[in-house]
């Protein structure tokens, strides 16, 4: 199972490969153009982490992340979620370069391994920028009236959270 | 403006709450770290990133999306039946959400809001039930591989960057989920 894991990846590239090979794809052309397309995404990327990790790093420093956490970290450890992620899981829903910014800082200062490096990835992988899609759609569609779509949209965040911990916790016993 | 006052709100936040716990020195130190460690940051998940785009590309070029779309089509009427015989709304749904689990997200936006402004034309100004649970679906993430997450796990020096992939999975899985059922739970008492 753990193999299957590690090469889940090129795998993939071969399946992939052979598949558009099959269906007579110019597989290296293609690649070339996407990965030219990643360094566009990176280039938008690039200045809003310029704009937002130093304002991560100044927060952590200062110490309010960890008084947020000690605040809420009684209510998160009942739920099983390790109170570091406080920070991410309050801008997640909001921005997502900032949530970039601040699992980034997690996971290298954590270490990409531990628990809460993990636990910052799963929730970073397992959710989306719920009020700038929100905003988006409805605004695409004209509409005024949003009914119960953000505490609905809310409730799958919140869920995604605590699917985040229990998973990795599950799936990466220490 | 929403991002100026988060920005703001954050370096003030941390001035004060720096200076009040006497850690205002490693404060300073810490923005001129930040802007150093975002641009090494980009660098090391460069690599990871364009890779991956790239195979997205092949899988986008070899016709992966449409299969997705017709296998995703049968689920899709259970979840939108006041438009399951609208074969134009069908077909937007099917297509952004295929383009939303190959991660193909510049892909999926555009098709999803065409979806929602052909749903809207039945109800202009008010969110019907479709049109929520379209709007929930989507602020849920189901990309099968996250490859941001992935590229700034390997900048960290991670050697198996892809090792989440079954956490990342199981948990969108449930979060969508809760997702779809509070929108259903909600649409019968919400007016």
């Amino acid at each position: 199972m753990e193999l299957l894991f590690t090469m889940l990846i090129p795998l993939i590239l071969a399946g992939t490969a052979l598949y558009a090979m099959a269906r007579r794809v110019d597989v290296y052309d293609a690649l070339l153009c996407g990965a030219k397309d990643g360094l566009s995404v990176l280039l938008r990327i690039v200045p809003a982490l310029v704009a937002l990790l130093p304002a991560v790093y100044m927060l952590r420093a200062s110490g309010a992340l960890e008084l947020a956490a000690e605040a809420l970290g009684p209510v998160l450890s009942a739920l099983g979620i390790p109170a570091e992620t406080v920070g991410l899981m309050l801008v997640r829903p909001v921005s997502g370069s900032t949530a970039l910014g601040v699992g980034a800082e997690l996971i290298s200062s954590y270490g990409p391994d531990s628990l809460v490096g993990r636990t910052a990835a799963v929730m970073l992988g397992s959710t989306e920028t719920t009020f700038y899609t929100i905003a988006v759609y409805f605004g695409a569609a004209g509409i005024v009236k949003t009914r119960y779509a953000v505490p609905a949209a809310l409730c799958a965040d919140l869920a995604g959270f605590l699917a985040a911990a229990w998973a990795v916790r599950l799936l990466f016993p220490a | 403006m929403a991002m100026a006052a988060i920005w703001t709100g954050m370096v003030v936040v941390s001035i004060l709450c720096g200076l009040a716990r006497g850690a205002g020195p490693q404060v300073a130190a810490a923005a001129m770290e930040g802007a150093g460690a975002a641009v090494e940051l980009c660098l090391a998940m460069a690599g990871v990133l364009c890779l991956w785009m790239g195979v997205m590309e092949v899988m986008r070029r070899s016709g992966l999306a449409e299969g997705l779309s017709r296998l995703l089509r049968p689920v899709l009427r259970v979840l939108y039946p006041d438009f399951a015989r609208d074969r134009e709304v069908m077909d937007s749904i099917s297509a952004n959400v295929s383009a939303n689990l190959l991660g193909l997200g510049n892909a999926a936006t555009p098709l999803g809001m065409r979806a929602a402004q052909l749903m809207s034309r039945r109800s202009p100004g008010v969110a019907s039930d479709s049109l929520c649970m379209l709007v929930v679906c989507n602020t849920a993430s189901i990309q099968l591989i996250p490859t941001t997450v992935a590229g700034v796990r390997v900048a960290a020096g991670c050697q198996t960057p892809f090792d989440i992939l079954p956490a990342v999975w199981l948990a969108s899985v449930l979060s969508v989920s809760t997702g779809i059922l509070a929108a259903r739970l909600f649409s019968r008492v919400w007016r």
